[in-house]
């Protein structure tokens, strides 16, 4: 499925940990010999130690959780908007063929527009605040929603439905206790991959938009200072966080779909 | 519909068909799947005009589907698209080609050694977790806003899913194929070349795909962000003028060719998976 980008992870013996350590420990090493004992100078490798206590004593250094705070609020905010109506959009056009028909292909086209040329727009339309990033967020995060969704519904196999067509189970019943728990491994991919497009969005959105806080913010003005520890200090933050969503995903699928092996 | 074989439709013509009642019920979705899709866009574009007609909003807000046209006409004849749009193209042909060799060359390393893999797949899965949106001001501040750097964002936008679909696309070749490659005594050039990159070949061009798809996202991004021409400069700088014409022209073509191109991706896939055999896995 579309979530396959990740190395499949292997949890190995002693022998294949102590590999895995190699090269970063080699590369610490090498940095802490070389840059953060004075030897080699240079405005851009900057010494580890000062990366790592810069969220603590750097005044600047400091901003980064404000940054991070605004980022997630941020990215909760759009997330939640965005896949609350790409699961319903996709239940909907799941369930009706003619509605399906209507309206899939015009959203499958916005698709193809790359999410970021949004930006432009949504800019002139929400001006350069809080809005126009908040319905990025959204976009970003409703497309993989509604699509998973979408497969999830269809691909629910016609017995069930005919069994609820037979039980005469009203709507809203039948789509609390069957369709929903039918497509909900399909709903979760979605959920994982939307919360992930979201947060790259997040970022992505404060970078473009440049007004407010967040990490993004916090990069570009990290960038314009030319202080390449706080850059570093921010994609680092950016890709943990990134990570931790990953992690937080696959724990709630493996949680809720007992059933299913991915 | 699925009861209307090709056949039957072939053989009973349109007059025949109307005048048939038992197949009005199939003859109309038929009919509905080509009508259908079209009108949420003719509702919209009514919406869109009428939105300008009547001036509820103001033209720098939303401008007039004509006005997008005649923008688009008037770029596309002074050559200011074609102009952005080879860039564009340059930018990926070149980032592309060192993003997709180097990705080939370590995914065919990751997946043939145990070794290397033990050594810098654990790495590069961290590399692979920071973001092109995380790559760009690392990148600006080492490169400057250079043509250096855009190539370095689509090569490694390409990078990654080459990496991870080689290497796995080897490591999945059947056992039975590798034994008799042993028994043969093959050469491990002979064969890396005869048996193991054909095998994988399926599993490496969807990662070609995903990094053409992954590549051209790469380009708008990076366009946006550090740029002076390109496609996705055109949709900033036509942002910074007010003039969301040309912002939305920008769109449609983003647009068109993301499609055009995982289009025909996708089309050289089935073709490629439909020569090889299926491993019966």
């Amino acid at each position: 499925m579309a979530g396959d980008t990740t190395l499949p992870a292997e949890t190995g013996s002693r022998r294949h940990q102590l590999r895995a350590l190699a090269i970063p420990l080699a590369l610490v090493a090498g940095w802490l010999v070389l840059i953060d004992s004075g030897w080699f100078q240079s405005p851009l490798l900057v010494p580890l130690g000062q990366i790592v206590s810069a969220p603590f004593v750097d005044p600047d250094g400091r901003q980064i959780w404000a940054a991070i705070g605004a980022s997630l609020l941020r990215v909760a905010t759009g997330f939640a908007i965005g896949t609350t109506l790409g699961i319903a959009l996709g239940v909907v056009l799941g369930l009706s063929r003619p509605w399906q028909q209507a309206v899939s292909p015009t959203v499958h086209t916005l698709r193809q527009i790359a999410l970021f040329a949004w930006i432009p727009l949504l800019t002139s339309w929400f001006g350069n605040g809080e809005t126009a990033k908040i319905v990025f967020i959204s976009l970003s995060a409703f497309f993989p929603a509604f699509l998973n969704t979408e497969q999830g519904v269809r691909g629910i196999p016609p017995a069930l439905r005919e069994v609820a067509y037979a039980l005469r189970l009203p709507p809203a019943k039948r789509i609390v206790k069957l369709i929903l728990p039918a497509a909900l491994p399909a709903i979760l991919v979605g959920v994982e991959i939307a919360l992930l497009t979201a947060w790259i969005g997040t970022v992505g959105s404060e970078y473009a938009i440049g007004i407010g806080r967040g990490i993004g913010a916090f990069l570009v003005a990290a960038r314009e200072s030319f202080r390449m520890d706080l850059v570093l200090l921010g994609v680092i933050a950016l890709a943990l966080i990134g990570y931790g969503f990953s992690r937080l995903s696959r724990h709630l699928y493996n949680r809720l779909i007992t059933w299913q092996i991915r | 519909m699925s009861t209307l074989t090709p056949a039957t439709l072939d053989e009973v013509t349109p007059r025949a068909r109307a005048g048939n009642a038992a197949h009005p019920v199939q003859a109309r979705p038929l009919g509905r799947s080509l009508v259908l899709p079209l009108l949420l866009p003719a509702a919209i574009l009514v919406l869109w005009q009428s939105a300008a007609s009547f001036e509820w909003l103001s033209p720098q807000v939303l401008p007039a589907p004509a006005l997008v046209l005649d923008t688009f006409l008037e770029l596309a004849r002074n050559g200011d698209i074609t102009a952005a749009l080879a860039i564009s193209l340059h930018r990926i042909a070149i980032g592309f080609s060192i993003g997709a060799l180097l990705g080939l060359l370590t995914g065919i390393l990751l997946g043939v050694s145990e070794r290397v893999k033990d050594y810098v797949e654990p790495t590069l899965r961290g590399l692979f977790a920071v973001p092109s949106i995380g790559w760009i001001p690392i990148l600006i501040l080492i490169f400057g806003v250079d043509e250096t750097l855009k190539i370095l964002i689509i090569a490694k936008a390409v990078f990654v899913p080459l990496v991870i679909n080689t290497a796995q696309g080897i490591r999945n070749v059947p056992v039975a194929y590798r034994e008799a490659a042993q028994v043969m005594k093959l050469r491990a050039v002979t064969r890396l070349f005869k048996l193991t990159i054909p095998a994988s070949l399926p599993a490496i061009f969807s990662g070609v795909r995903l990094g053409l798809s992954h590549a051209f996202i790469a380009l708008v991004v990076v366009e946006m962000l550090a740029a002076t021409e390109g496609i996705g400069y055109m949709m900033v700088w036509g942002r910074k003028l007010f003039q969301i014409d040309t912002v939305i022209v920008g769109m449609l073509i983003v647009g068109a060719l993301g499609y055009a191109l995982d289009k025909i991706l996708r089309r050289i896939e089935t073709r490629l998976s439909t020569w090889t055999p299926q491993h019966g896995r």
